[in-house]
C-alpha cells in the first residue's frame, strides 16, 4: 500500500480558528514526511479547494520546517453550528487531507525551475 | 525570586474542567502572582452565546472557583476570570458572580470582587455603524443594521484594559465578561510593566492551561515573564514542556500562527526561538507586540434562525445499504410531497437535512470512502420558523424514516427506530452571525465595571 500524508504523520489533526474557520495541521514524522507535506506541487490552495470544496483564494498555507509542520487554514463551508453544520468543532475534518498519497519519494522532482 | 518577573498560574483550559489541587499548591509554593483561568468560548457553538447559558453545571464551577478563592486569598494574589458563563454574556458574568458570593460567604473570606460586563447594545452598535466604525473581518463582508438587531446577545470581546482598570480599582477576583483568551493572563503583567511581546506571547501559550505541554490532562502551568522573555514548566512534575510543545500550541484554533489580533495590536512571534532550560522547562524569547493605531473590539453575536425538530432511525438491511444515497434521495422526495399535500407547505417554508451517519454523514460529498457501510444511522433534521410547523414536518416523514423501500423492492422494509416518540424537539436552533469590529476611542469605552467590596474582616 502505499503511504499517506497521515502514515508519514505523528498527528493530522483539525479544529474551528473561531466560528468561521477551519484550521488542520500535519505534525509530520520527520524531515522525510515533511518535505512530502511541504511540496507545493504536490499540496497546494488548489488540491485543498478540491478536497474541501473551499475557494482556493481564501485557502492558507503555513509551511514551518522547524516543527515539521504543514498548517492550512480555510473559511468554514457552513458557520459553526449552524443548520447543516455538522461537526461543531470541525474535528474530524482532517481525513480527507490525511488520506492524501504523496508521490513516492524517488518520483518526487526536487530540481524543477525555480 | 528574581523582583523583576511576574509568575502567571493557570491551572485549566476553561472554568468548570476540572483541575488537581496539587495544581495550584506548586504553584503558590513556585511563587504565583496572578491566577488566570478562562471560564469560556465560542468553541462548542452559538447556543451557549444566544441563550446566555452555561457549558458547565454549577457543581463543576462551584469545585474549580472554591479551590482558586481560597488560594488568591491565602496568597493575597488576584484571581481573574475570563467569558464567565461560556458566552461571556451579563447573565453569565452574574452567574459566576453569584456562585463566588455565596463561596466568599461560606468561607469567611474578604476580597473585593469587580464584575465587568461586555453584552452590548443592538441600537448602540447600529450608531457605531451609521458612523463607519463597524468592519468586517474574512470572510465576512459588510454588517446590515437589521442583523445587529436580529441577535439575541451581542457581546464584545474585551482587551487586558478593562481588567486592568479594575485591579487598579482594587478588585482582588476579577470576573469578566467575554475577553481574549489572552487578555486574561496578560493583564496582571502588563499592569506589572512587563513587556508587550512576551507577555502577549506568554499568554497564548498558557491560555489552554497543560495543552502546551507533553501531558495535556496533566494540569496547570506556571509562565514566568521577565523583560527579555519567558520561561513555562507545567505544574505537574511529571509533565514537561518542550521546545516543540509549546511552538505547537500556537497552532492550535488559530488561522494564522505567527501574527494575532488583540484589541491594541498585534502579537507576532515570527522571530520567537523556543529553547529547552531543562528537561521540562522551555526559554521563549523574541516574541514581538506591535500596537495598532486604531483600537478595535471584536464582536460576536448569535440569533435564533428558527426552530428544529429531529428523527432518527437506523438501517441494517444490506440491500438499502447498498443503495442508500438513492433511498435517502426518495426520502426528500416524498417527504416533499407529502408535506405539501398535508400541510400545505412549500419547500421554501421549511429545510431539512437528512444525515446518514455511517456512510457519509460528517464530510458528505468530501468523504475519500467508497463502498456500503454495515449500518447506518439516518438522522432527518427539520428546521421551520416555529416548532409546531418543524414537529408536523418530522411526524409527517415518521412512516417514510419507518416503511420507505428502495425503488426496486417488491415489500416494505421497517427500519430500526431507537426511541419513542421518534420526534425530539430541538427548541430554537442559534447561528452565529457578527464577525465583525468595531473602532473605539478608549480601551474600556464599551464595557461596564461594578465593584462588590469586601466586608471588612469579622
Amino acid at each position: 500500500m502505499p503511504e499517506t500524508l497521515g502514515d508519514l504523520a505523528l498527528e493530522v489533526r483539525s479544529k474551528n480558528a473561531g466560528p468561521f474557520w477551519t484550521t488542520m495541521e500535519l505534525f509530520m514524522r520527520d524531515e522525510v514526511g515533511y518535505a512530502a507535506a511541504a511540496d507545493e506541487d504536490f499540496l497546494n490552495e488548489e488540491v485543498i479547494a478540491r478536497l474541501y470544496g473551499t475557494p482556493a483564494e481564501q485557502v492558507r498555507i503555513f509551511r514551518i520546517p522547524a516543527l515539521n509542520v504543514v498548517k492550512i487554514s480555510f473559511p468554514r463551508p457552513v458557520p459553526q453550528g449552524g443548520f447543516r453544520d455538522r461537526d461543531v468543532h470541525s474535528g474530524q475534518h482532517h481525513v480527507p487531507l490525511a488520506l492524501l498519497i504523496p508521490p513516492a519519494a524517488g518520483a518526487r522532482r526536487s530540481g524543477d525551475a525555480d | 525570586m528574581n523582583d523583576n518577573a511576574i509568575r502567571i498560574l493557570v491551572p485549566a483550559g476553561m472554568l468548570g474542567g476540572g483541575f488537581p489541587p496539587e495544581t495550584i499548591e506548586r504553584g503558590l509554593v513556585r511563587g504565583a502572582d496572578v491566577i488566570a483561568i478562562d471560564g469560556g468560548s465560542t468553541d462548542s457553538g452559538p447556543f451557549y452565546l444566544g441563550a446566555a447559558t452555561p457549558k458547565t453545571t454549577r457543581a463543576q464551577v462551584e469545585w474549580d472557583l472554591r479551590i482558586l478563592l481560597k488560594a488568591a486569598a491565602d496568597a493575597r494574589i488576584p484571581l481573574i476570570v475570563g467569558s464567565c458563563g461560556t458566552g461571556g454574556t451579563d447573565a453569565g458574568v452574574d452567574w459566576i458572580a453569584g456562585i463566588t458570593e455565596e463561596i466568599l460567604a461560606a468561607e469567611g473570606l474578604a476580597l473585593t470582587v469587580a464584575a465587568i460586563y461586555s453584552e452590548q447594545k443592538a441600537s448602540a452598535l447600529v450608531e457605531h455603524l451609521a458612523a463607519g466604525a463597524i468592519h468586517p473581518l474574512p470572510p465576512h463582508g459588510d454588517l446590515e443594521a437589521t442583523t445587529l438587531e436580529s441577535c439575541t446577545r451581542i457581546v464584545g470581546m474585551m482587551g487586558h484594559e478593562p481588567i486592568e482598570a479594575a485591579l487598579r480599582g482594587g478588585a482582588q477576583v476579577v470576573l469578566a465578561g467575554r475577553a481574549t483568551d489572552t487578555a486574561v493572563a496578560a493583564a496582571y503583567p502588563l499592569m506589572r510593566d512587563m513587556p508587550a511581546g512576551p507577555t502577549w506571547h506568554a499568554a497564548k501559550i498558557v491560555e489552554c492551561g497543560g495543552q502546551c505541554t507533553t501531558d495535556p490532562r496533566a494540569g496547570g502551568v506556571l509562565a514566568t515573564i521577565d523583560s527579555d522573555g519567558f520561561t513555562i514548566e507545567p505544574l505537574d512534575p511529571a509533565a514537561s514542556c518542550t521546545p516543540a510543545s509549546v511552538a505547537a500550541h500556537m497552532l492550535y484554533e488559530t488561522a494564522d500562527p505567527f501574527r494575532m489580533r488583540e484589541p491594541a495590536g498585534t502579537i507576532d512571534v515570527t522571530g520567537a526561538t523556543y529553547r529547552a532550560v531543562d528537561e521540562r522547562t522551555v526559554r521563549v524569547e523574541g516574541s514581538a507586540f506591535d500596537p495598532a493605531p486604531q483600537h478595535t473590539i471584536k464582536l460576536e453575536g448569535a440569533r435564533i434562525s428558527g426552530y428544529e425538530t429531529m428523527s432518527f432511525t437506523a438501517i441494517r438491511d444490506p440491500h438499502i445499504l447498498a443503495n442508500i444515497e438513492e433511498w435517502a434521495a426518495l426520502l426528500r422526495q416524498v417527504l416533499g410531497e407529502w408535506v405539501t399535500r398535508t400541510l400545505y407547505l412549500e419547500p421554501d417554508a421549511y429545510a431539512l437535512d437528512i444525515r446518514l451517519y455511517g456512510h457519509n454523514a460528517v464530510l458528505g460529498e468530501h468523504d475519500p470512502a467508497t463502498g456500503p457501510a454495515r449500518e447506518v444511522a439516518v438522522m432527518l433534521l427539520v428546521h421551520a420558523s416555529d416548532q409546531a410547523t418543524a414537529t408536523a414536518i418530522a411526524t409527517v416523514a415518521n412512516p417514510l424514516m419507518l416503511h420507505l423501500p428502495t425503488a426496486d423492492m417488491a415489500y416494505l422494509p421497517s427500519t430500526a427506530f431507537p426511541f419513542s416518540p421518534a420526534e425530539t424537539e430541538r427548541g430554537p436552533a442559534y447561528e452565529f452571525v457578527l464577525n465583525h469590529v468595531v473602532d473605539v476611542e478608549g480601551p474600556t469605552d464599551l464595557f461596564r465595571t461594578e465593584y462588590r467590596k469586601a466586608v471588612a474582616d469579622a
